[in-house]
């Protein structure tokens, strides 16, 4: 400790309270719950998976995810692959065994695989909300059938289903696709929205709106679901990650769309041709490692996301 | 022991059918709306195979009856249902005459022992660590370690099967690349075939437990800090107890038991899981089956495996739902 520091007006208010500055910090930090280092590192993880497809078009030539675009099995940068030719910047990320590059492939599968992902999570939270609300606000008949419904369909793998109905319909695109998996993803919020509202239904605030005269979608849209939304939030990024390891299934499986480029398509194509036993690692081997990338980030939000809304799990 | 109320049986029982059911017609409709004919496919493969077909008409008409497809739909269907039930799925097309009931009963004992293996390695990895994460007498270093080890939670055991073959199949050589057991070996209830099959089973089960035992770990983490707070666990310290007879006998006794509920949340997620990790370590299971049916096209067969998958999910989360009550007397049920 020198002199200076002790004469700064933040270490004296520090003395004041007897902590240390670093403890201050941590205290701040924490009084703002969204600052939570999981959720940082989680959304940053994402939002480069983002700006890989965003910044990647417009750097990088991604007409190269065709067939023929390079000499093929080429290794990344300085890697040599068996027959002794040293990767070059023209594929940073190397070729794989139809001269296909690798680092174009990338750009154009990694948004597309968290597009799926997103898109197939939104229609199921819809859902969910709808039916959720429903069940447990109206009850009654509607509630029986809507939780024997999504009792059943919780236990139904949604791959099995979705490989039957792609080996018989062949094609299909992405969109498609994710509306596919968002039938699939619709019970898990449902179930959670009906034991909230089960839950909120009797609470002083909602009986207090129905006092007031306010009407049913009133009710449940106005008053009930911005209460609601930190556990929307965490079962939204579940569903995303379960979306996407279904899509990223089905495409490993050799379904799924045929024409896009996905990760799950490149790593297909990769086992098909024998990449493992050929060392082809890059072709492989990049596109899984971005993948884990993904689930890793959606995982961090999940938990950053918890400790948001569970102030008990937060340890300081 | 408590008892299971006769009304919470009946409702457990239903819900297990309907889900059957449910799952039974959809494979059924779904393949019957495209427009793609499986005869079409098995005719067009026995063309590439074998040049000009005399008589196809009478053969295509041939295939029609030996596979139902000349009655109307609804008796198609009621038939399907019935032989679902019974477990007939009929003939495979790709390798034609063989029933599709005798494949699948080939592959299911690998799909189970890969699974119960896995499953019971996962469990009880992933409940000590997460247990351990809690109690205060862990190393400190195993309490940085286990949560970031819990990372790969998220990951499909697709591609930690992918990452742990390369590193241990094709680079280190200590582990054998692919397929159920070696070349050298004869089936059989030998040592050495034994031994070959579980040399060969330890990557596919491995990629799935790296994966999966961080669930378990989280839940058993967030019941071992209520236990941790609970009196008998102040008194057992107070009595002067190892700390480690408290942590097995006290605190972990009681915080696994909703950990098995988590089963049935899980089991989807996991049979999907491994059909993938069969398919990259060309495991002969339902896995296998499965891909080789799409690749060629034989729908009876990806049918079949379909139903048979569900079948085994809903029948573990009809158990779990059972069993649960008989060895947790706290719960009760509500009917």
């Amino acid at each position: 400790m020198t002199d200076e520091n002790a004469t700064k007006p933040e270490t004296a208010e520090a003395d004041v309270k007897g902590l240390t500055r670093a403890q201050i910090r941590r205290m701040k930090r924490f009084d703002n719950p969204w600052q939570n280092p999981k959720l940082i590192w989680g959304l940053s993880m994402l939002l480069g998976i983002i700006a890989l497809g965003v910044v990647g078009r417009m750097l990088w030539d991604t007409d190269m995810v065709f067939t023929g675009s390079g000499i093929p099995r080429q290794g990344p940068v300085g890697v040599e692959n068996l027959r002794g030719q040293v990767g070059t910047w023209a594929h940073p990320l190397g070729t794989d065994v139809t001269g296909k590059d690798i680092l174009a492939l990338l750009i154009v599968g990694a948004p597309n695989s968290l597009y799926v992902g997103m898109l197939a999570s939104l229609i199921g939270m819809s859902i969910g909300i709808f039916l959720g609300f429903s069940a447990g606000f109206i009850r009654g008949r509607l509630d029986d059938v809507i939780r024997v419904g999504s009792d059943v369909m919780i236990t139904i793998p949604p791959l099995l289903i979705l490989v039957v109905f792609q080996a018989a319909y062949g094609d299909i695109s992405l969109t498609v696709m994710a509306i596919l998996i968002a039938c699939f993803v619709w019970q898990s919020p449902t179930r959670l929205i009906r034991a909230q509202v089960l839950s909120m239904r009797e609470s002083g605030y909602v009986q207090m709106a129905r006092l007031s005269g306010a009407s049913t979608w009133h009710i449940m849209f106005r008053e009930m679901l911005p209460n609601l939304v930190p556990y929307l939030f965490g079962s939204f990024i579940a569903n995303v990650t379960t979306s996407i390891v279904t899509a990223v299934g089905l495409e490993v499986l050799g379904l799924g769309p045929q024409r896009v480029p996905t990760l799950g398509r490149v790593i297909y194509d990769a086992i098909n041709s024998g990449a493992l036993i050929q060392n082809l690692w890059w072709w492989w081997g990049i596109p899984t490692l971005l993948l884990a990338v993904m689930f890793i980030g959606l995982l961090l939000v999940n938990l950053g996301l918890d400790e948001v809304s569970n102030p008990r799990l937060r340890r300081l | 022991m408590g008892r299971i109320p006769l009304s919470y049986l009946t409702n457990r029982v239903f819900t297990l059918f309907l889900t059957v059911f449910v799952a039974a017609t959809l494979i059924w409709i779904i393949p019957r709306l495209s427009p793609i004919d499986p005869i079409d496919v098995m005719l067009g493969r026995m063309a590439a195979g074998g040049g000009t077909i005399e008589n196809s008409e009478a053969i295509l008409q041939q295939l029609r009856e030996s596979f139902g497809l000349d009655q109307p739909l609804i008796v198609q269907y009621f038939l399907y249902i019935v032989n679902s039930f019974t477990l007939d799925f009929g003939l495979s097309t790709a390798s034609f005459p063989t029933p599709v009931s005798s494949m699948i009963g080939y592959a299911l004992p690998w799909t189970l022992g890969l699974m119960f293996i896995s499953l019971i390695i996962t469990f009880v990895i992933g409940n000590l660590l997460g247990a351990l994460m809690v109690w205060e007498h862990t190393p400190r270093l195993w309490k940085v370690a286990i949560p970031a080890a819990m990372v790969f939670t998220s990951i499909p055991p697709i591609l930690s099967g992918l990452l742990l073959m390369y590193v241990f199949s094709t680079q280190l050589r200590w582990l054998p690349l692919s397929g159920p057991y070696g070349l050298n070996v004869e089936p059989g209830w030998t040592f050495a075939f034994i031994n070959s099959v579980l040399y060969h089973g330890f990557l596919p089960a491995m990629s799935i437990v790296v994966v999966t035992f961080g669930f378990w770990a989280l839940g058993m983490r967030g019941l071992m800090i209520t236990v941790q707070g609970e009196d008998y666990t102040t008194l057992a310290k107070a009595k002067g107890l190892k700390p480690r007879y408290i942590l097995y006998r006290y605190m972990i006794r009681n915080a696994i038991l909703p950990q098995i509920t988590a089963f049935a949340l899980k089991i989807g997620l996991l049979v999907a899981g491994q059909v993938l990790v069969e398919r990259i370590f060309a495991y002969p299971g339902m896995g296998k089956l499965l891909y080789d049916a799409i690749l060629t096209q034989d729908y009876p067969v990806i049918q079949g495996v379909s139903f048979v998958i569900i079948l085994m999910t809903a029948i573990a989360v009809f158990l779990v739902d059972l069993i649960y009550p008989l060895i947790d007397p706290r719960i009760r049920h509500g009917g």
